[in-house]
C-alpha cells in the first residue's frame, strides 16, 4: 500500500512531507528560464508541434455550456484541421460531469472512439463540499462515460495543515475510479503559492494513487507557470525512482501559443524525461493554444505565417 | 519517445572580420609589424591575423595615453567624461548580437552565455561606471583623491569582453587613460570594442588597446610612463607582475587564481544545489577564476547527491558554440586542453575515480567532456591546482567545521559557494570562509554594484562597487 | 502663396501613462510674457488629483521591484528623447517666459544632464546610505533604504524645465511613484515633458502630471491620506503651515529643497529598512 513508502497514517505522511528538502525559488525559477531560452527549430519543431497537439486536453468549462457548444468541441477535437487530416487527434475533452454522456457520445458517432472523456470532478473548480457531494459527483461522470476523472483538493485543508485529510479524500476518489478511469489531480498551484508546497502536495497525491498530477484549474492565474512544472516534474522523476511507477503530469491554464507549449515539451525533456514525452504521461490542458499549434504546423509547412481565417473557431 | 533538438545555429552574418589587424592607439588604427594568427578553438579555423605588440608600439600608446590626459581628458569634467561612458553603454547595448557572436567565434564559449552574460554585462559595467564619473565627493573616497594617470591593463583570455569593460570602465569613470592588452588568443571583441569607442566619439587616446602575447604584456607591466596595473589572470604570472613593480611608485591591482568550494550541506535544496554545481564548474566550460572547482558536501548526502549530478550532467549539451542550446563549449586553446588532461590523468593516478557521461566530441577543435572525480581529498593535485577546464573535485566532511576547514585549506581565496536552507549557518559559513564573494545558495553572480576579488593568492584589491573604483584613485586606498 | 497656418497644441493632463482631460471641464488661460495668448492647459481637480493617486499607487509596486539598473537606463532614457526635442523645448521656454535663446538653451542642456546625474544614482544611492552595522551579538545587522511608495510634488513657479526635473527624477530613481503639480503660471514645459516621457519606456503611472491652481490643490495633495510624501518646492511659503498641518493626518514626510542635484532629494522620499539575523550553525 502507498507503494510501502508511508503506513497511511498522519505521522508517517506528516513526517514524509517534512523530510523532503526545500526548493529554493530563485534557483528554481532561473532553471526553468534557462530551459526556456532553448532554441527548437525545423524538425524538432515540427515533431514538437505535433506531440503537442496530441497531448492537448481540449477543454471546456463555462457556465454556459450547452449540447451544441461540447459537440462542437468533440469535432474539433477528433479533427483539429479538416483541411489537413494528418493533424493528430488531441488526447482527451475534457467537460463537466453533466456534459460527459454528450461528449461521450457525440465522439463515438463522428470516428472519435480513441478519444477519451476527462470529467472535472469533485466540486469543481473550488471543491468546497462534502465528501458525499464530491463522491456523487465522481460516480456520475464514471457512469456517463469518463474514463479520466480530473479531481480538485481541498486547497483549505491543505493550508491549514490537515494533510491527512486531504490525502484521504484522494484515496476515496481513487477507489471509485477503480480501473474504471486513471485520477488526475489538480493542486490549484495558484493559490498554495510556494514551490515547497507544490512540492509538498505532489508526492501526497502521488503517495495516496495519483495517476496524474495537475497544476490548475485554469480559472486562475497563476497557474502552470515553467517552474511550478519544473518541480512537479522533478517529483514525478524522483518518484519513479523511489517506488517504480511513473506518474503523470498536466500543466492546465496559461499555455497559450506553440512557444509555450514547446517551453513545457522541453521541461519535460530535460528534468522528468523522454520517457515522459508521450500523452499517457503528459497532458496539456488548453482551448485556445490548439488553434496556434494549427497555424505555425500551417507556417512549417507552407513556409508563410498562417492567418486565425484559416483555422476553425470550434 | 526522444526529442532531439534540431541544430539551431545563431548566424554569423552580423559579425566581419578583418583579415588582419593591428593596434588602436591614439585614437587610429595602426598596423602592426609581426603577427600571429588567432583561431576559433571549435574548428581551428584562422580567424585572422593579430599583431605582436613591440617595445615602439607600447611606447607609442603610452604616449598618446598621456597625451589625451593631460591635454584633454584631465581637463574635463566628471560629468562630460561620465557622458562618453554611457555612449559606450548604449553603443554595447545596440551592437550587442555582433559582439555575442564574435566573442564566441573568439572564445569558443556558448553563444547563449556570450549573449545572456557577457554582452550584457559588459554594458551594464560601462552603465554603472558612467554614474560615478560625476559622483566621486560622495564615493567614500574625500576631496582629495585623484586619477593615477595612465593606467596599464592587462586582462585573461576567459571574458574577453567582460574583463576589457571590467577594466575600462572604472578607468575612465575616475579621470585615467588606458592602454589595455587583450589575451593574445582572444583580440577580436577588444578590436572591435575600439569602434565603439570610435562611434561614442572618445577622445584619442583615451582608450588604447596594444594587442600581443606575454612579452607585450611584460613592457606593459614595466614601462615607466604607466602610473598603476590592473592584471587578471594566473596566480603564477600575478607574482612575477608584483616583484616587477616592486620598488617602483606603480599602483598594482591583481585578480588571480581559485579553487573555490561549493559547500553543500544536508539541509541544502537538492535540486537547486545541483543546478548550482553544475552552473559552479561548467559555465564558461569551466574557464572562470571563481569556479566553484570543489564540491564538498555533507558525507551524510554525498552518494545521493552524486548520483544526481551525474544524472544531471548526461543533460549537458557539448558542442557548437554558434548553436543556440550548446551548453558547454570549447576549450580555448590546445595548451589549456593539454593542462586540463594533464591535470585529469594525475587525478587518475593519485586513486580518484573519474566519471564522465557520454558525450559525442566534434573532431576538429578543442574538446573536454564534463568531468567529476569522486574520492578526491586534500592531498590530491585536484584538489589543489586550478585546472580551469569542466573538471571537478568531490570532497565530502562530517561537520560544517570540517566543511569549512576544507574550504579554507588553500591559498586560494577568491570565492566560495554554500548551499543550506538554514539563514544562520550561511550567515556563520560565511563569515568563516576566507573568501572575497561568497555566493549562498546561488552561484557565479556578477553584477557591475557587486566587489569582486580575493584573499590570499587570489589577488590584491577588487573589482566592481564602490570598492572597485577606489583602487583607480591615488591618495585613496594604502600604497 | 499664403502664409502657413499652424496645428496648435491642445493640452491635457498626463496621468496612468494616458493624457486624459480635466473631469471637470475647466481650463485657464496661459499667457507668455509679453500678454499673448499660449494655450489654454486643463484646470486640473481634486478629482484628477484622486485619479492620479490611483494610478501612482497601482503603477508603485512594480517600479520598486524593478532593477535599480533598469530604473537608471529609464532615466538615461528619458534624457536621450529630451536631447532629441531639445530645439522644441527651447522655443516653448523662450516664448513663454520671453528669456533669450542662449538662457532658454543653457536651462534645457542642463535639464538634460540633471536626468543624466540622477540615472547614475539609482544603482548607488545604497551604497551612499546602506550600511552594514557591527553590533554587539551573534546577529548579521544591514540596512537598507527603500523607496517611500508614492510622492506628490509642487513645482516651482519659475525654472518650468529645471526645477521640475529637479523634483520628479530623485522621487522615481529610488523606485517611488509621482504626481506633479507644474507650475501655474508655465506649465508647458512640464506638459511638453509629459510627451517625453510617454515614449521613454516609463511604466504608466509612475510619473502622472497636473496642471491647475496651486492654491486649489495642494490642501488636496496635503490631506490625500494616500499619499506617503510631499516635494514642496513650489509652494508659497503662506501655504506651507496649512499643508504641513494637513499632511500630518498620515505624517506625510513633506520637504523643500534648494539645490536641484543633490542625493538629499533622493533620501528625503526613501526608508530604512534594518534587518537582523543570527549566525550560528
Amino acid at each position: 500500500m502507498y507503494y510501502g513508502l508511508i503506513d497511511g497514517s498522519d505521522e508517517s505522511l506528516k513526517k514524509f512531507l517534512r523530510d523532503l528538502p526545500g526548493v529554493d525559488a530563485v534557483g528554481a525559477d532561473s532553471r526553468a528560464a534557462m530551459l526556456a531560452t532553448r532554441s527548437i527549430k525545423t524538425t524538432s519543431k515540427r515533431w514538437a508541434i505535433d506531440t503537442a497537439i496530441s497531448m492537448v486536453d481540449l477543454t471546456t468549462l463555462e457556465g454556459a455550456d450547452t449540447q451544441g457548444k461540447v459537440e462542437a468541441l468533440c469535432a474539433k477535437a477528433v479533427r483539429p484541421d479538416p483541411t489537413d487530416l494528418s493533424v493528430p487527434s488531441v488526447g482527451a475533452v475534457c467537460v463537466y460531469n453533466d456534459m460527459v454522456s454528450i461528449a461521450r457520445t457525440h465522439l463515438d458517432l463522428i470516428g472519435g472512439k480513441h478519444v477519451p472523456v476527462a470529467a472535472v470532478s469533485t466540486a469543481f473548480p473550488s471543491g468546497r463540499a462534502s465528501m458525499e457531494v464530491k463522491i456523487q459527483d465522481t460516480k456520475d461522470a464514471i457512469a456517463a462515460g469518463a474514463a479520466e476523472i480530473d479531481m480538485v483538493i481541498d486547497r483549505g485543508a491543505f493550508l491549514s495543515g490537515k494533510y491527512i485529510d486531504v490525502f484521504n479524500e484522494i484515496v476515496t476518489i481513487k477507489e471509485i475510479c477503480g480501473d474504471k478511469a486513471h485520477l488526475k489531480v489538480i493542486f490549484e498551484t495558484g493559490e498554495l503559492v510556494t514551490y515547497d508546497n507544490v512540492r509538498k502536495v505532489s508526492y501526497l497525491a502521488m503517495l495516496a494513487g495519483a495517476d496524474f498530477i495537475k497544476t490548475s484549474t485554469g480559472k486562475i492565474a497563476p497557474a502552470a507557470t515553467p517552474p511550478v512544472v519544473l518541480v512537479m516534474l522533478e517529483a514525478v522523476r524522483d518518484f519513479y525512482e523511489m517506488a517504480g511507477v511513473r506518474i503523470g503530469v498536466k500543466p492546465a491554464g496559461g499555455i497559450r501559443n506553440t512557444k509555450d507549449a514547446i517551453k513545457q515539451l522541453v521541461l519535460v525533456n530535460e528534468t522528468a524525461g523522454p520517457e515522459w514525452l508521450t500523452s499517457s504521461l503528459f497532458r496539456i490542458g488548453a482551448s485556445a493554444l490548439l488553434n496556434d499549434l494549427l497555424m505555425q504546423r500551417m507556417k512549417m509547412d507552407d513556409g508563410y505565417y498562417a492567418s486565425p481565417q484559416y483555422v476553425t473557431i470550434d | 519517445m526522444t526529442f532531439e533538438y534540431a541544430p539551431a545555429p545563431e548566424s554569423r552574418a552580423s559579425v566581419s572580420i578583418k583579415p588582419k589587424y593591428g593596434h588602436y592607439i591614439g585614437g587610429k588604427f595602426v598596423t602592426g609589424e609581426k603577427h600571429f594568427p588567432t583561431i576559433n578553438p571549435a574548428t581551428e579555423e584562422v580567424l585572422s591575423s593579430i599583431a605582436l605588440g613591440s617595445k615602439k608600439d607600447v611606447d607609442a600608446a603610452v604616449k598618446a595615453a598621456k597625451k589625451a590626459l593631460d591635454v584633454h581628458w584631465s581637463k574635463l569634467s566628471g560629468r562630460e567624461r561620465g557622458k562618453y561612458l554611457f555612449r559606450i553603454a548604449r553603443i554595447l547595448q545596440e551592437r550587442a548580437r555582433e559582439f555575442a557572436v564574435l566573442e564566441s567565434l573568439d572564445n569558443g564559449k556558448p553563444i547563449r552565455e556570450s549573449r545572456d552574460v557577457d554582452v550584457p554585462l559588459a554594458a551594464a559595467h560601462f552603465f554603472y561606471h558612467a554614474g560615478w564619473a560625476d559622483k566621486l565627493e560622495f564615493a567614500g573616497v574625500g576631496t582629495k583623491a585623484k586619477a593615477h594617470g595612465v593606467v596599464g591593463q592587462i586582462i585573461p583570455w576567459n571574458f574577453p569582453l567582460l574583463m576589457l569593460a571590467w577594466k575600462i570602465a572604472p578607468a575612465l569613470a575616475t579621470g585615467n587613460t588606458v592602454v589595455l592588452k587583450p589575451a593574445e588568443t582572444t583580440s577580436l571583441t577588444a578590436l572591435l570594442f575600439a569602434e565603439v569607442c570610435e562611434q561614442a566619439g572618445l577622445p584619442a587616446g583615451v582608450v588604447n588597446i596594444v594587442t600581443g602575447d606575454g612579452s607585450t604584456g611584460a613592457l606593459i607591466v614595466n614601462h615607466p610612463g604607466i602610473n598603476k596595473i590592473a592584471f587578471t589572470g594566473s596566480t603564477e604570472v600575478g607574482k612575477i607582475i608584483a616583484q616587477s613593480v616592486a620598488g617602483t611608485s606603480k599602483s598594482v591591482t591583481l585578480e588571480l587564481g581559485g579553487k573555490a568550494a561549493n559547500i553543500v550541506f544536508e539541509d541544502a535544496a537538492i535540486d537547486e544545489s545541483v543546478e548550482g554545481i553544475v552552473n559552479g564548474i561548467f559555465f564558461n566550460q569551466g574557464h572562470v577564476c571563481c569556479a566553484g572547482s570543489r564540491l564538498v558536501i555533507q558525507e551524510s548526502i554525498s552518494d545521493e547527491f552524486i548520483k544526481k549530478l551525474q544524472k544531471r550532467m548526461e543533460k549537458i549539451r557539448v558542442g557548437d558554440p554558434l548553436d543556440k542550446n550548446t551548453d558547454l563549449g570549447a576549450i580555448n586553446s590546445r595548451a589549456q586542453l593539454e593542462k586540463i588532461k594533464e591535470l585529469s590523468l594525475a587525478g587518475d593516478a593519485e586513486g580518484a575515480e573519474r566519471w564522465s557521461p557520454e558525450c559525442v566530441l566534434p573532431n576538429k577543435g578543442f574538446w573536454f567532456a564534463p568531468t567529476i572525480f569522486t574520492g578526491v581529498t586534500q592531498s590530491h593535485r585536484i584538489a589543489r591546482e586550478e585546472i580551469f577546464g569542466p573538471v571537478l573535485s568531490v570532497l565530502t566532511f562530517r561537520t560544517p567545521q570540517e566543511g569549512i576547514d576544507k574550504a579554507n585549506n588553500t591559498p586560494f581565496g577568491l570565492s566560495a559557494g554554500i548551499w543550506s536552507e538554514k539563514g544562520s549557518k550561511i550567515l556563520w559559513a560565511s563569515q568563516k570562509l576566507k573568501a572575497g564573494v561568497i555566493w549562498a545558495n546561488t552561484f557565479n553572480k556578477f553584477d557591475p554594484t557587486s566587489p569582486f576579488g580575493g584573499y590570499k593568492e587570489s589577488g590584491w584589491g577588487r573589482e566592481g562597487g564602490r570598492h572597485g573604483l577606489t583602487a583607480y584613485l591615488k591618495g585613496v586606498s594604502h600604497e | 502663396m499664403s502664409k502657413r497656418i499652424d496645428v496648435k497644441k491642445t493640452y491635457k493632463l498626463f496621468i496612468g501613462g494616458a493624457f486624459p482631460r480635466t473631469e471637470s471641464g475647466r481650463t485657464y488661460e496661459v499667457k507668455n510674457s509679453k500678454g499673448v495668448f499660449i494655450a489654454n492647459p486643463c484646470m486640473a481637480s481634486r478629482k484628477d488629483l484622486k485619479d492620479a493617486v490611483v494610478a501612482a499607487r497601482a503603477a508603485q509596486g512594480s517600479w520598486s521591484q524593478a532593477t535599480a539598473y533598469n530604473r537608471g537606463q529609464i532615466l538615461y532614457r528619458i534624457a536621450e528623447m529630451l536631447e532629441g526635442r531639445r530645439e522644441q523645448f527651447i522655443s516653448e521656454i523662450s516664448e513663454l517666459t520671453g528669456v533669450t535663446v542662449k538662457k532658454a538653451s543653457d536651462e534645457v542642456e542642463a535639464s538634460i544632464d540633471l536626468l543624466v546625474w540622477y540615472a547614475g544614482w539609482t544603482d548607488k544611492i545604497s551604497a551612499l546610505d546602506g550600511a552594514t552595522n557591527p553590533v554587539a551579538g551573534p546577529y548579521y545587522n544591514f540596512t537598507i533604504p527603500e523607496a517611500l511608495g508614492v510622492v506628490g510634488f509642487i513645482a516651482p513657479k519659475k525654472s518650468a524645465l529645471l526645477g521640475f526635473i529637479a523634483g520628479i527624477a530623485p522621487i522615481i530613481a529610488s523606485g517611488n511613484t509621482v504626481i506633479a503639480l507644474a507650475s501655474e503660471s508655465a506649465p508647458l514645459p512640464a506638459m511638453s515633458l509629459a510627451e517625453v516621457i510617454a515614449t521613454s519606456d516609463v511604466p504608466a503611472g509612475v510619473v502622472n502630471i497636473l496642471t491647475g491652481k496651486t492654491a486649489e490643490l495642494a490642501p488636496w495633495f496635503a490631506s490625500h491620506m494616500d499619499i506617503d510624501g510631499l516635494d514642496i518646492t513650489g509652494l508659497d511659503s503662506k501655504f506651507v503651515a496649512e499643508v504641513k498641518v494637513a499632511g500630518a493626518q498620515n505624517l506625510k514626510r513633506i520637504h523643500s529643497f534648494k539645490d536641484v542635484a543633490t542625493p538629499g532629494r533622493i533620501l528625503a522620499f526613501m526608508e530604512s529598512k534594518t534587518v537582523w539575523h543570527p549566525i550560528g550553525v
